[in-house]
């Protein structure tokens, strides 16, 4: 069983932990340098605010009852790092899936313990981070998915929702769930599934795999088997990749070397950046992380992530590549053997919707449109003379690095001046 | 009610003993993982003496390292600021750092972190007929009860780190 454990409406939920008068208000998170609402809270939902929403455009009166805050990666990124360090309080399979998303395996473990177990687990994350957590437990990852969302969605689960393969339950599960919300099916291949009679999750996982297979692809084929409860699916084919975008690989032995690590770094800094600009994106962050191998007995183990925000939404890869190599700089320590190390880059918006900034001046728009010429060029390149025919070095230390952020909170886990405040009369 | 004032200020004492005991008894959960910043210093053989030193001190036996020696349980400590001057009697000053962790029972004697209405607020716990105080070190300052008022303890204070003349950042 693999358990699929998600914070609700992360960045809020961060923000609340250290600023109490946040609950129960509408409050929003925005994007780079203010431009559009990337976070809510549920509140800030049922004001009709959607995801996206630039900020200028908001009614007044949803301006004037909600609080919008600009992004705090450094703190979220520290929350995520450690909701992940109590994940794996729990089991030593935790695979981070995204800032606020991580899956943990359960293999080994008793069955009938294991729904107690992800309750414990919900409260422990609760009550060690102030994070509200979602837990969906399943014997495959797309079934975890879609349990993750019952228990999120259905207040009598509380929090904790197991799906299994077979039953009356799966299956009403299934039914009132369309394709194209399942996780990795486009919408195109969604409507194609239709034109063939296929529109629910249980039409298709009652579906011929072998046909599925012929007629759409393999991905396509793996779902039928995940939805039927037999793991088919790795962890890097579930990108959603509107949202964001992660490049993550083993490396072939287990490494301690820092350059060994930056170069897998710099390799998927590249390619995350290539998927990123053919899909027409900008990320607004990057998150790094690195694992040594949880089942070697006797091994010293180390888990560790970093986010850091870029200056605006870029695509540019080397932008994407100082980012990393400064979250990489803040989590490597020696002493370890490193077996994996991955990049995501968070909070992706589209290219035409970039919210444009008051503060940009017109060189900052001679400067974007340089860089996208450089970008344009460098995938020709690496698409017509072969992958890696132009690759990248590491960027220089001392590369300035300053965000705009005017409704920034406090970055309350991460910086000495910026502790949380508590009072001791009153 | 000078009698409830009486026993809260008993309760206080007790308290105080508790946290005494508390802390003698504190035992190491886990490791703690070393951040990038944290340094560790050498641990000496023996206790500093007057006169020669021991030869066995040229033997370091291990290395101590004060973040892992506060921090218990890494994913659920926060540092925070104090602000203020009523908790004195705790050693807390304002300006203070505390060392707050979130997976201890907020039971009584403890001094916690609470949101008082939205306002994180630093008090000690006690019981008291029954009931659940939030009482100050300053006994200017009336013990609050908690009954009735919109609050959550976000994590048991475990440590004061105060800084003296010539030591501060």
């Amino acid at each position: 069983m693999i358990a699929l454990v998600d914070g609700n409406s992360f960045y809020v939920s961060c923000e609340r932990v250290f600023d109490p008068r946040l609950e129960g208000r509408a409050v929003g998170v925005l994007s780079n340098n203010d431009g559009c609402v990337v976070a809510r809270s549920h509140e800030l939902k049922a004001l009709g605010v959607a995801m996206g929403a630039p900020l200028h455009l908001l009614p007044p009166a949803v301006r004037r009852q909600a609080v919008m805050l600009s992004s705090n990666y450094a703190l979220y990124g520290d929350m995520s790092r450690r909701v992940n360090q109590v994940l794996g309080e729990f089991s030593p399979d935790v695979e981070p899936y995204s800032i606020d998303e991580s899956f943990v395996g359960f293999s080994g473990f008793p069955e009938g313990e294991l729904e107690p177990r992800c309750r414990e687990l919900r409260d422990t994350v609760g009550r060690w981070t102030g994070i509200p957590v979602g837990v969906g437990l399943a014997p495959t990852r797309t079934l975890a998915k879609l349990a993750n969302r019952l228990a999120k969605r259905e207040p009598a689960f509380e929090g904790v929702c197991r799906l299994d393969a077979e039953g009356e339950a799966t299956r009403r599960v299934l039914e009132a769930c369309p394709v194209d919300d399942l996780w990795g099916v486009a919408r195109r291949s969604a409507e194609r599934l239709a034109l063939m009679g296929i529109e629910n999750a249980w039409q298709l996982r009652e579906a011929d795999p072998r046909w599925v297979r012929s007629r759409f692809s393999v991905v396509m084929e793996r779902m039928v088997w995940e939805l039927r409860g037999r793991p088919a699916i790795v962890l890097d084919d579930m990108s959603e990749p509107r949202r964001r975008l992660l490049v993550s690989r083993s490396f072939g032995r287990l490494t301690g070397e820092r350059h060994e690590l930056e170069a897998a770094m710099r390799q998927h800094c590249a390619r995350a950046g290539e998927k990123l600009r053919r899909q027409g994106s900008l990320a607004q962050a990057v998150q790094v992380f690195v694992r040594t191998n949880p089942f070697l007995a006797g091994e010293p183990q180390y888990r560790n992530a970093a986010v850091v925000a870029l200056p605006a939404p870029s695509a540019d890869s080397r932008e994407l590549l100082a980012a990393a190599s400064r979250a990489l700089a803040a989590i490597y320590l020696e002493g370890y053997r490193y077996q994996k190390c991955g990049v995501m880059l968070l909070d992706l918006v589209d290219v035409e919707r970039r919210q444009a900034s008051l503060l940009e001046t017109p060189e900052d728009d001679a400067r974007r449109a340089r860089s996208q010429r450089l970008m344009a060029a460098l995938d020709r390149l690496n698409r017509e003379m072969g992958r890696d025919t132009v690759r990248f070095g590491l960027p220089r230390r001392d590369n300035a690095w300053k965000l705009r952020c005017e409704r920034r909170t406090p970055r309350y886990t991460t910086s000495w001046d910026e502790l949380m405040r508590v009072k001791t009369g009153r | 009610m000078p009698s409830t004032r009486y026993c809260i200020y008993l309760q206080y004492l007790v308290g105080v003993a508790m946290k005494l005991s508390d802390s003698t008894r504190a035992r190491v959960i886990g490791r703690a993982e070393p951040g990038t910043a944290v340094s560790s210093l050498p641990l000496m053989g023996c206790r500093v003496r007057a006169g020669f030193p021991s030869p066995a001190d040229d033997h370091l036996e291990a290395e101590i390292n004060l973040h892992e020696h506060v921090v218990k349980r890494p994913a659920a400590t926060y540092f925070v600021r104090a602000e203020g001057d009523s908790m004195l009697g705790d050693g807390i000053h304002d300006g203070d750092l505390l060392v707050v962790d979130r997976s201890l029972e907020p039971l009584p004697g403890r001094v916690v972190v609470i949101a008082l209405e939205g306002e994180p607020t630093v008090k000690r716990l006690a019981r008291c007929g029954g009931e659940v105080w939030l009482v100050a070190s300053n006994p200017r300052f009336a013990p609050i009860p908690l009954a009735g008022r919109e609050c959550h303890v976000w994590g048991v204070v475990t440590h004061v780190l105060h800084a003296l003349p010539g030591g501060e950042r």
